[in-house]
């Protein structure tokens, strides 16, 4: 790591690997995710609940969707997201990639835990049960249970550094397995509907229902990334605790 | 490597045989599992039939994840497991050998016993062997991913709980093409599809999972 990558505006991108350069960006960053995320999720609601059409087949009970189908991406996406920061931890021994992999998994399982919700919301009038162990509720829940394990294995763990590596492995160890955990499932019992968005084909919804859809998405991903710059700013802050360059940050003297 | 390998295993069945009790721990308590399912849900021999592989296998897992506990612990606590870390040897062969001693110690009694339990339940002569197959498929991958977990839980308190909510999670794959295996010929759709999928994860973990378990070993050992 000697060469170190430079943007086209020549800002070096590692200085930012450093905590104390790092916690006074997020600091900056924050308000403008929080905004854009408050922001997009009105307009999101609004065009779900006021402009979309009902749908003729599920009634009004579909527009659940709008929060349940994000949070299901996101749940996903973020697990993903954890690997990344952990392989990226466990090769350049980054200590901030480590407290990115923490700080995500609450918001992480936050987003399975409402995917899983909602689901059984949308279930009950549509399926008329709250639950079935069809492969993607399943797998679902799977997700719900890594997150868990993973938040435990740090919680357990008293030594940082430890914590941060142990998790980093787990974090490894079951991104591989959640294809494989996926698929199981998927083999073992299918009733659920296929999916209603893919990239390879036109979705098969109206074109404000997948706007609002969207629109909630960009919100889910905005507050993703504010809820993990805040609390990778607690984490530093909680690590450097004492540490000199944090006398320079008001809030932090406290 | 030979050398390295057989005295590695050579040295882990030689210690469980010293200790041969907590051997039989396991095996009860698998036994005991299985016995306890009946008495719950009732006598009905139809049913019982139904649930057998189910049942079957979930016991082989909590079976398998009770014995993990104490697969590097002890060597942990003596010092024997530092020794192994600093050997010349790669740690990853020590620790393949020593996850196959181990299957050997907690794994296979149990596939072996698996066709006395299916008679309990009353499965027929032609699905007990794809049980006692795809439990010999299932109990290394079990063996192999627990053995992260054992790993990453080295010396914590309440290892015990934890290893089970880091590990069972990564189960449920094997669980599902295991029990699935026997359901699958039951039905008259043949096992094979369920027991190729069971050797290649089995391929698959063998081939990775002594590198996780390696690095594991090495961060908890720090």
């Amino acid at each position: 790591m000697n060469q170190p990558i430079l943007l086209a505006g020549g800002i070096n991108l590692f200085k930012y690997a450093a905590p104390q350069t790092f916690y006074p960006l997020a600091g900056r960053l924050i308000p403008w995710f929080s905004w854009t995320a408050a922001i997009f999720c009105v307009a999101g609601l609004y065009v779900g609940f006021f402009v979309a059409p009902t749908d003729h087949q599920q009634g009004e009970a579909y527009r659940i969707i709008f929060i349940h189908v994000p949070a299901a991406w996101m749940s996903m996406l973020i697990y993903v997201a954890m690997a990344f920061w952990a392989g990226v931890g466990l090769i350049f021994n980054t200590r901030l990639s480590h407290m990115m992999v923490s700080a995500l998994a609450p918001t992480g399982a936050m987003f399975t835990f409402v995917a899983l919700w909602t689901g059984a919301l949308w279930g009950k009038p549509t399926w008329g049960t709250w639950w079935v162990w069809d492969a993607r509720l399943t797998s679902e829940l799977i997700l719900l249970f890594l997150y868990f394990g993973f938040m435990a294995l740090q919680a357990g763990i008293d030594d940082a550094r430890r914590a941060d590596r142990a998790g980093a492995i787990l974090a490894l160890v079951g991104v591989i397995n959640i294809p494989i955990i996926y698929f199981s499932v998927k083999w073992w019992n299918t009733l659920h509907q296929g999916a209603s968005v893919s990239i390879t084909s036109a979705p098969t919804m109206a074109a404000t229902m997948l706007t609002g859809m969207l629109l909630m998405t960009l919100a889910a991903w905005m507050y993703a990334i504010a809820a993990a710059l805040h609390r990778v700013r607690s984490i530093i802050l909680e690590r450097e605790h004492g540490a000199e360059w944090l006398k320079h940050h008001p809030e932090a003297a406290k | 490597m030979g050398a390295l390998l057989r005295a590695v295993i050579r040295r882990d069945l030689l210690l469980a045989w010293r200790r041969r009790s907590d051997v039989a721990t396991v095996v009860l308590f698998f036994i005991i599992v299985v016995s306890l399912f009946p008495l719950g849900v009732g006598p009905e021999p139809n049913l019982l039939r139904m649930i057998a592989p189910g049942i079957i296998w979930v016991a082989a897992l909590l079976a398998c994840m009770l014995s993990l506990q104490n697969m590097f612990a002890s060597d942990h606590d003596d010092g024997a497991l530092d020794q192994m870390l600093l050997a010349a040897a790669p740690l990853g062969m020590i620790v393949a050998a020593r996850a196959f001693a181990h299957w050997l110690i907690s794994g296979l009694p149990l596939v072996i016993l698996s066709p006395i339990l299916a008679i309990q339940f009353d499965l027929s002569p032609e699905l007990s062997p794809i049980l006692t197959l795809s439990l010999l498929l299932g109990t290394p991958i079990l063996t192999l991913l627990g053995a992260i977990g054992a790993a990453l839980t080295l010396g914590l308190r309440g290892g015990g709980m934890l290893l089970a909510l880091l590990v069972l999670p990564l189960y449920i794959p094997v669980l599902i093409l295991g029990a699935g295996a026997v359901d699958a010929a039951s039905a008259g759709l043949g096992a094979d599809a369920h027991l190729l999928l069971l050797a290649a994860q089995l391929i698959v973990t063998g081939t990775f999972a002594p590198w996780a378990i390696s690095a594991a070993l090495r961060i908890s050992a720090e």
